[in-house]
């Protein structure tokens, strides 16, 4: 379990987390979803302790970091890709770590068995790949068989098997009665993976609530309706209470706040004919794009900017987005 | 490659929990399994012996004309140390500035977050390894030299009065060069500056302090780091020069007091 509760970190005049408060609870998969910059990793630096508060505290099963007898037993971390050597061996890297906490040898072959490594684990992470590197950040992070799984980003860098990977492992680790915290930029990710989701936007909480609210309370959900007596079926919807949409495009409305059983039914009921009629969700991405829009730090920009400077529009975006 | 089922606590993972000597065998494990560590000693081993080998070698060729009464023997043997000093300096360095260059340091802090354990183990690790190596790499010089040097009968023996001395001295000397540099390393987090302040330390603040003859300033040169742990490698005392055991105790100190402002820093800084 993870608490956190009024955490701040202030660099200079840089509020990079604002009073955060939240906790994590066993059992799920909590997602920590907000854009880059967000203050996502300097969070997580502040639970494990690399980073001290500027005010506030967290704590890892009712203790801080620092004063855990086995920090490792109780929190696995993934952090940015490269907490590792790169001159030494995977093996090496692992048993490093594991003579810290008087882990048995075994432990290393098993976790490394566990992200498919076992077969380099003797060669030197500096010629990994960065899939590769992500594995064996995994692995070290599982290596103190962790009651907390606290990963920064996992599926950064993962060919498409890689990603289904970490997202079975995530809910595998989580159906053990573990505490699994993930972050991510990306909220499509997210919604395959997490139940409950913690979303910050400049260093403050957005929303600390499951991907079922995110999706429903965003206000894009509206109804699609077409029919060739759209004027008279404005008109009855409006009678009716509904919010209309005056038409983009001739015989078609769209109605906010209904839903699509409820816009047929007064259809029925008027008489009137229906030839099309579709519940428009917001994409998860659009809805999180609305909770996070006034707080991403760095916009990028698709217009001509790119072009003016001779640039491919997309590698100005790309950088940007980074 | 398939998804197994992560491991479920096994019984023999409960009950774990960071102890010193783990602590102390990580560090062991870290230093020798990068393969620059190895080599850096090793080389240092070497140039050690090969200088023992050639400067006595030079100094018995000297032309027909020359006094050989001038020949320091037991310094022309031991002449390596001025290139083992900044290679153990930079080897002590880098076994801090790595972690941060590399970005190991937050895996190693996330596995003992007190952070203290993690520097005093490098301290104890580091200074072992440096001493055994200087010390066959000293003795062997030591050896090579004099064998040299008996050709012209001017060769030192382990019996010979302070010379057991100057050679334990030597093996200290390099060892605190060592730990100089790490604490440095500690402070500074980064290699290139703490070479740049090592090289500084070790061979510009003499060479500054070379111009003056008298005051204060001639003064203090018997205090510097180099100056005053040479004071213990030679069989006489210089004239500018601290006594051999006062000689070694500062250059300790130097130590001692950048690996506490390390360690301070170690505590407080965000990694």
């Amino acid at each position: 379990m993870i608490e956190a509760d009024g955490l701040t970190k202030r660099y200079g005049d840089v509020l990079a987390v604002d009073h955060l408060s939240f906790t994590v609870t066993p059992g799920k998969v909590t997602g920590f979803l907000g854009p880059n910059g967000a203050g996502k990793s300097t969070t997580m630096r502040m639970i494990i302790g690399l980073d001290s508060p500027t005010a506030g505290w967290a704590r890892v099963d009712g203790k801080e970091y620092r004063d855990l007898a086995a920090p490792l037993h109780s929190v696995g971390a993934l952090l940015e890709a490269r907490s590792l050597h790169p001159g030494r061996s995977a093996a090496n890297s692992l048993w490093a770590l594991a003579r810290t906490h008087g882990l048995p040898r075994r432990r290393v072959s098993e976790v490394l068995d566990l992200v498919g490594l076992s077969e380099v684990a003797g060669k030197r992470i500096g010629t990994f790949s960065l899939g590769m590197g992500q594995r064996l950040g995994i692995a070290a992070a599982l290596l103190a068989d962790p009651s907390t799984v606290m990963l920064d980003e996992p599926v950064n860098g993962l060919d498409p098997e890689g990603v289904l990977w970490v997202r079975t492992l995530l809910k595998a680790l989580a159906a053990e009665g573990r505490t699994v915290f993930v972050s991510s930029h990306l909220m499509s990710e997210m919604a395959l993976t997490a139940e409950h989701l913690i979303i910050i936007g400049r260093g403050r909480l957005i929303a600390d609530t499951t991907v079922e609210e995110v999706i429903s309370g965003a206000s894009g959900s509206r109804v699609r309706v077409r029919s060739p007596r759209a004027v008279e079926l404005a008109t009855a919807l409006s009678n009716a209470g509904a919010a209309v949409d005056p038409p983009g495009e001739p015989d078609v409305l769209h109605v906010n706040g209904w839903t699509a059983a409820q816009v047929g039914d007064l259809a029925a009921t008027a008489g009137l004919a229906l030839h099309e009629l579709v519940e428009e969700r917001a994409s998860l991405e659009e809805a999180f794009m609305e909770l996070t829009g006034d707080s991403v730090q760095y916009h990028g920009h698709t217009g001509h900017d790119g072009d003016a400077a001779g640039l491919p529009v997309g590698a100005a975006t790309t950088e940007v987005a980074r | 490659m398939s998804v197994q089922s992560p491991p479920a606590a096994p019984p023999a993972l409960s009950g774990v929990r960071v102890r010193f000597s783990g602590v102390l065998a990580s560090e062991w494990v870290k230093l020798r399994s990068v393969r620059s560590t190895v080599w850096t000693l090793l080389t240092t081993a070497l140039i050690m012996v090969l200088l023992g080998f050639l400067i006595p070698l030079a100094t018995t060729h000297r032309p027909a004309g020359a006094r050989h009464e001038v020949v320091d023997p037991l310094g022309v043997s031991l002449a390596g140390i001025f290139f083992a000093q900044i290679a153990l300096g930079v080897l002590g360095a880098l076994v801090v500035t790595a972690e941060y260059s590399t970005g190991s340091i937050r895996s190693t802090l996330a596995a003992v977050p007190r952070r203290l354990p993690v520097l005093v183990a490098k301290v104890i690790v580091f200074a072992v390894v440096a001493a055994v190596v200087s010390a066959v790499a000293v003795l062997a010089a030591f050896l090579v030299g004099q064998a040299v040097l008996s050709s012209k009968s001017l060769e030192l023996h382990l019996s010979t009065p302070g010379v057991p001395r100057v050679l334990v001295s030597a093996v200290a000397y390099l060892v605190f060069m060592g730990l100089i540099g790490m604490g440095l390393g500690a402070i500074l987090r980064s290699t290139a500056p703490s070479i740049v302040a090592l090289v500084a330390l070790v061979f510009v603040l003499p060479l500054i302090g070379a111009f003056f003859s008298s005051g204060w300033e001639y003064t203090i040169q018997r205090y510097l780091p180099s100056q005053a742990g040479q004071a213990a490698l030679s069989l006489t005392r210089g004239a500018n020069s601290l006594s051999a055991g006062a000689g070694i105790t500062v250059l300790g100190l130097y130590a001692l007091v950048l690996l506490v402002v390390g360690a301070v820093l170690l505590r407080r800084r965000d990694a």
